[in-house]
């Protein structure tokens, strides 16, 4: 009885099954994990509103997205990431905020054939991975930029302070790597986690150590402690501060500690003081714009224009993929990601993209501008 | 000089440890509780306190508000089976009044500007009341279960306070204003004005302890609960009460640290855990049971945070909390095994 019951109910079950399989291969299906909670919330909020400003089809194909939180954690992330590709048969992946995440991320799009759009900075090895292309500026490019500066500052020892994470290393990595070239020696090189409540010990040897200038290799608010022990331990040499500590939150919290202090930015922070020339500008301009429309004046980050031109980079890859294959299929996956590798260049909110077989970076230094801190304000510098 | 610093910044911090460290051994005595969430109380003290300093008013009034609506239908539904009028209209006014009344008072004095120390009374005052709703909601119901069940159950009330948190803060950090701004010149030494009110409170809260334990009868009953709870209920003292009492005062002693803290350093929704574990530490080294090696073990611990963030700044929380394997391995040794409960 129960088993003419199940035998009748099969064919049922797997018309419905295909009935919904083909009205999702009309959509272009995109899986977005972000951490919107856990510790990496300050940089995934942001991007998790950013996807709400995406628009709702691409060249005549409606957008299916899918946003699922991965709290920052890699196992999380890869979870959500199988979801997208077994489940759900994204056709492209978007994510994460943190490095531990996207690296997760990044692994399930490799063995699964599925591009993705990382939103956080990885490093070398997974950034060469054949599915994978990031977003956010690379710490290579950034560096190179603040050093230069340095040096025309007059800078010649330097004392480091960064997070005790991946984060933190991957600064040090970078004087370690192209320091000599610029003329900079780390004379110091201390550590702190963000959920510290004070930096003293720190700061007084970066003081006793007596360096030129300070790096700080922190990320958001958090980067604000250091900076402001420094200055209440009078020190009074140059203080530079990385992309990833450029918030409205961080003025607010260090206030007149902040003052002078240079920091490398891309430049979707300030697209309205960029000449009309730029390529960023048009792009930067509509994705500030419609953000601070929706989520009030002054909440734009570094971090949701990623999300911005991750859709930029789309909007013109999905329509050439478009024209090799149909949503939904294997052929789709490969052609939107030849689409993206070689259909740039993408002139997007932080730079512009132009990838190659060899860089899945594919940013230059029009990604890059130097702010200085005055008064509460970041005022971009030469 | 650099040590005189160092030992000023580990005595500050060490101060605020020993503070929670206090509440965590409180509460574990009264009510085998182990209390994570006791940071929780410090971050929502320290971002309220902020978030009054920027004339907003704070969302933990709005949390406040639903935590008393909560426990009053806990309280509901415990009196299904009939109750006198005396115990609902206690239960009114506990659980719905008083933070009804206390909404009201912050919203009216939000915007005004106050003087700092009438922020910091204010803060005290929200976040206060919702250590006996935590103790209602989530502890009463289990208050016979075993010590492992309740730490289970502490896991999960820190993981809903951290997330309602981000809910209600926000992720970014936020810092609060000095209560005094003013800094002395000892010698060679700056101390600040809001490292002196930490030592102040301090020690004051130790003193204001010790007097509650051995001069008041609820203090007496408390001890007595903590010493043997079946033998107290027998002899008349309401067990319920003193949970409600040691959880109201360790949210109180959250609030007061929270106050304290949130103007030398930034507080972000999940800060408390790790200020939190800290005082844990320092707890642990005093077995779970003695306030006074409670307290100079926290300020040990904040000594020896604040030379290891000197000499090695990336080790430091290995170090920190490599502290605690020697002492449990000497506790478990000069104890010998006890079986669980």
């Amino acid at each position: 009885m129960k088993n003419r019951f199940f035998a009748g109910m099969a064919p049922v079950a797997a018309l419905s099954l295909s009935l919904f399989a083909s009205s999702a291969l009309a959509d272009v299906t995109i899986g977005v994990t972000i951490s919107s909670t856990g510790p990496g919330a300050a940089l995934g909020i942001p991007l998790k509103n950013s996807v709400e400003l995406w628009p709702t089809e691409v060249g005549g194909e409606k957008l299916k997205v899918i946003v699922l939180d991965d709290a920052g954690d890699p196992s999380i992330a890869t979870t959500n990431a199988r979801r997208f590709v077994n489940d759900d048969k994204v056709d492209v992946m978007v994510g994460s905020a943190l490095t531990p995440a996207s690296i997760a991320v990044a692994g399930v799009a490799a063995e699964s054939n599925t591009p993705h759009l990382g939103c956080s900075p990885v490093p070398p090895n997974i950034s060469k991975g054949k599915w994978t292309f990031i977003m956010p500026q690379d710490a290579g490019l950034i560096a190179k930029n603040l050093f230069a500066k340095m040096k025309a500052d007059g800078v010649k020892t330097v004392g480091y302070i960064g997070f005790s994470d991946s984060y933190g290393d991957l600064w040090m990595g970078q004087f370690k790597a192209i320091g000599e070239q610029y003329g900079l020696k780390v004379i110091a090189d201390e550590r702190y986690a963000r959920p510290d409540t004070s930096v003293s010990g720190q700061v007084l040897k970066l003081v006793a150590a007596r360096p030129d200038a300070v790096f700080v290799g922190a990320s958001g608010t958090g980067a604000a402690l250091p900076q402001i022990g420094l200055r209440e331990r009078g020190f009074t040499g140059k203080i530079y501060q990385t992309h990833g500590a450029v918030t409205f939150d961080f003025l607010r919290i260090a206030g007149k500690a902040a003052d002078n202090t240079i920091f490398a930015s891309g430049p979707a922070m300030a697209p309205e003081a960029l000449p009309d020339t730029a390529e960023t500008k048009p792009e930067g301009m509509a994705y500030v714009t419609a953000y601070e429309k929706k989520f009030g004046p002054g909440t734009r980050t570094q971090f949701g224009p990623h999300i911005n031109d991750a859709m930029a980079i789309l909007k013109k890859a999905i329509p050439i993929a478009l024209k090799k294959a149909k949503p939904g299929t294997p052929e789709f996956r490969a052609a939107l990601r030849d689409a993206i590798e070689t259909g740039g260049p993408f002139a997007a909110s932080q730079g512009v993209f132009n990838f190659k077989a060899d860089d899945h970076l594919g940013l230059d230094d029009r990604a890059v501008v130097l702010f200085t801190a005055k008064n509460g304000k970041f005022e971009i510098t030469k | 000089m650099i040590a005189t610093f160092l030992i000023q910044d580990g005595v500050t911090n060490g101060a605020i440890y020993a503070l929670l460290g206090l509440a965590l051994v409180l509460l574990f005595s009264v009510t085998r509780v182990i209390f994570i969430p006791q940071g929780e109380f410090v971050a929502y003290g320290a971002l309220t306190l902020a978030l009054l300093d920027g004339g907003k008013v704070p969302a933990t009034i709005s949390l406040l508000v639903c935590f008393g609506a909560i426990a009053f239908l806990f309280d509901l539904w415990s009196m299904r089976r009939g109750a006198d009028a005396r115990t609902f209209l206690r239960s009114v006014a506990l659980n719905l009044v008083l933070p009804g009344a206390i909404y009201g008072i912050t919203v009216m004095l939000a915007p005004l500007g106050l003087p700092s120390v009438a922020k910091a009374l204010l803060t005290i005052l929200i976040i206060t009341p919702m250590g006996a709703y935590v103790y209602r909601i989530a502890y009463r119901p289990l208050a016979d279960a075993s010590v492992l069940v309740l730490l289970i159950a502490s896991v999960g009330v820190h993981l809903a306070m951290m997330g309602l948190g981000l809910v209600f803060f926000g992720a970014e950090g936020l810092r609060a204003n000095p209560l005094a701004d003013d800094n002395f010149n000892i010698g060679s030494l700056m101390v600040s004005a809001q490292s002196l009110c930490i030592y102040g409170a301090t020690i004051t809260i130790i003193i204001g302890l010790y007097l509650f334990f051995e001069r008041t009868l609820l203090g007496k009953a408390l001890r007595a609960t903590a010493v043997n709870r079946l033998g107290a209920r027998l002899v008349g003292v309401r067990t319920h009460l003193t949970g409600v009492t040691a959880f109201t005062l360790a949210a109180a002693i959250g609030a007061v640290s929270g106050v304290l803290i949130g103007p030398i350093t930034t507080i972000y929704y999940d800060t408390g855990f790790l200020i939190g574990l800290k005082g844990f530490v320092a707890a642990i080294i005093g077995g779970l049971a003695s306030f006074p090696i409670t307290a100079i073990a926290a300020i040990g611990v904040g000594l020896v945070e604040s030379f290891s963030s000197f000499f090695a700044s990336s080790y430091k929380e290995v170090i920190v909390f490599g502290l605690i394997i020697p002492v449990l391995i000497w506790l478990s040794l000069s104890h010998g095994f006890h079986e669980e409960e």
